[in-house]
């Protein structure tokens, strides 16, 4: 069952004006998603009104990444952005509510910034253990 | 006035799970709060990059003890959803009666934990003695009490042969007369009232701003349940959203008991329903693309986001628990309420920490 | 009378046989279909390596030149894929949960 969704590229020139018209329309924020890929960030923004999912995906350099707070227009964002930045190092202007690095409190900072090629399986039949 | 911080949490009786609050109190009033979490974060999503997508269906179900069987089932069918495989209607019914399974248990862990929260602790072990019948039930059927292990994409594990079904049915009656009992002093005994009516309102349209999902969103008047979205068997099964208009947490912990009561008629109808035939498909070849997949777990709304692109791993894995959206909110709650209904306010909202780290 | 749910509710279950059972005076009845500890039959291995391959936690180790089979039990998250994928039925999936131990070791079966 493939569920009802839309999704829309669109500059980090726009993200505001894009979010205030969904704010308009009577949308709610349902997630705020950021994925490393090798060469770039993508922040892919979720609202929904009426059980259907518009998604807008804003694509972010990966040195230096910067993208304005939506907390002015939705409150609730402060969470997705903190945790955005306590993950993947990205810088969020303008939150509302800003822990500065302190939400995670993780060993190795910016953890899920790296992005690895998946590792090869381990041989299934390994060297037998010496007998004590 | 002077102000004092009080640390609450990560380790405190009435919390499930790790959470920790610093509450700026003026005088046994709680002026604001500030949250601490990571203290579970156990970076399941970058375990993608490790384990193969069949794989990955036993991590899944392992970000959350409470609400396991959903999580897989989410993943699962975001993944049937990439592949564009057709799952038997067996499995979607049997996906269901479990998926209800898991809703009966939480729920009625939620209950034992408010009432422990509230000081009621004989009440809490009369829920907690209810879900033991309900875990018994699931084990018989799925093998495991708390991680079911039975989801897989393509399908289910196990099936439930009519001896199984029949043995469900009878160990329903005797759980739904059990339920009357606890919901009715849920619902009437004084005490309780006077703890939680009235603590915590979240008028309509704050509920709705600030992201709410699940049981703390109906109960503040807003009609929406993804069950009604139509994934697995609930397109042929009756339910209404239960609803409240009141918004405090007498409203929360009353929706909660109307949909124990939802839970038990759901998973009858399912059993009445159910076709005959397999229960899984074989899976072949590696997802390409990306999907957004929602369902509805005890909690609330849980959002997947999957990226895949080709090869045996999925690129990116995200989820966004309904605990995470309903944090806002309990902050907001916890402005200017009295210090000691802290622990109904955290409480209030369900929180399940573990699965907003992952 | 609201005040007396809750005492209605204490008192019938004051006077009913408590549901829980008296271990360890009484046995425990394990739930048939319940998933437990691992039981591996060493007369039907062929020692294929299918189970290791299919594990999804690495518990499973087959040596085939050496005829041993090295199982992590404190791995093994009872899921029985390798149950479901041996091709001679020699896995099988106990009743019993597993017992504490001291060390962490393997449990080998067979050898050089």
């Amino acid at each position: 069952m493939k569920p009802e969704q839309t999704l829309e590229i669109i500059a980090v020139t726009t993200l505001l004006d894009r979010v205030e018209a969904q704010r308009a329309r009577g949308a709610r924020l349902v997630q705020i998603c950021a994925t490393a890929l090798p060469d770039k960030f993508e922040l892919t923004y979720s609202f929904e009104l009426a059980a259907c999912l518009a998604s807008l995906r804003v694509e972010a350099p990966r040195q230096n990444p910067r993208v304005p707070s939506i907390c002015s227009i939705y409150g609730c964002a402060f969470l997705y952005e903190n945790e955005m930045h306590d993950l993947f190092n990205i810088a969020v202007e303008g939150m509302k509510v800003d822990f500065h690095g302190s939400l995670y409190n993780t060993t190795v900072k910016f953890a899920f910034g790296e992005v690895k090629a998946p590792a090869a399986k381990p041989p299934p039949t390994a060297a037998p253990p010496q007998p004590a | 006035m002077a102000r004092t911080i009080i640390p609450f949490g990560p380790q405190h009786p009435v919390l499930p799970e790790p959470i920790h609050l610093d509450l700026v109190v003026e005088d046994e009033k709680v002026v604001e709060a500030r949250p601490s979490i990571g203290f579970v974060h156990r970076g399941l999503e970058k375990l993608v990059e490790k384990k193969d997508f069949l794989e990955f269906v036993y991590v899944a179900e392992r970000i959350c003890g409470i609400c396991s069987f959903i999580h897989g089932q989410t993943y699962c069918q975001a993944v049937e959803a990439i592949m564009d495989i057709p799952v038997p209607p067996r499995a979607n019914y049997l996906r269901t009666v479990w998926g209800e399974l898991s809703r009966l248990h939480s729920h009625l862990l939620w209950l034992g934990l408010m009432a422990d929260g509230m000081g009621f602790e004989s009440l809490f072990m009369h829920s907690w003695r209810v879900r033991e019948r309900v875990l018994n039930v699931v084990e018989a059927t799925t093998g495991g009490r708390v991680i079911f292990g039975t989801c897989k994409i393509g399908g289910a594990r196990r099936d439930m042969d009519a001896a199984a079904i029949q043995n469900t049915l009878a160990q329903l009656d005797i759980i739904e007369r059990d339920l009357g009992d606890i919901t009715k002093v849920f619902l009437n005994d004084s005490s309780v009232k006077r703890r939680l009516c009235g603590v915590g309102v979240l008028s309509r349209q704050e509920a709705y701003e600030s992201g709410c999902v699940g049981p703390v969103l109906r109960a503040s008047g807003v009609a929406q349940d993804l069950r009604q979205l139509g994934y697995a068997a609930y397109p042929e099964l009756q339910m209404e959203p239960i609803t409240r208009t009141e918004g405090d947490s007498f409203a929360r912990c009353a929706v909660r008991c109307g949909e124990l009561l939802q839970s038990v008629s759901l998973i009858r109808q399912a059993l009445a329903k159910i076709p005959p035939g397999e229960i899984a498909v074989k899976v072949t070849g590696n997802p390409n693309g990306e999907i957004i997949m929602r369902t509805e777990q005890p909690r609330g709304e849980v959002v997947y986001c999957l990226k895949a692109n080709g090869s045996r791993n999925l690129q990116r894995f995200r989820v966004r628990t309904p605990t995470f959206a309903n944090l806002p909110a309990m902050l907001k709650l916890l402005q200017g309420c009295e210090l000691a209904d802290v622990p109904v306010l955290v409480l209030t909202i369900d929180p399940c920490i573990s699965c907003t780290e992952r | 009378m609201p005040y007396f749910e809750m005492a209605r509710l204490a008192l019938k279950w004051a006077l009913t046989k408590p549901p829980t059972t008296r271990y360890p005076f009484a046995p425990r009845q394990p739930i048939a279909g319940s998933r437990g500890q691992l039981v591996y039959t060493r007369d039907g291995c062929v020692y294929c390596t299918v189970c290791a391959k299919k594990c999804p936690t690495g518990a499973l180790q087959v040596d085939r030149a050496q005829k041993r089979f090295i199982l992590d039990r404190l791995r093994c998250i009872s899921c029985a894929c390798c149950v479901e994928i041996c091709p001679k039925n020699s896995l099988s999936l106990s009743t019993d949960h597993g017992v504490p131990v001291a060390s962490k070791e393997d449990a080998i079966y067979g050898g050089g």
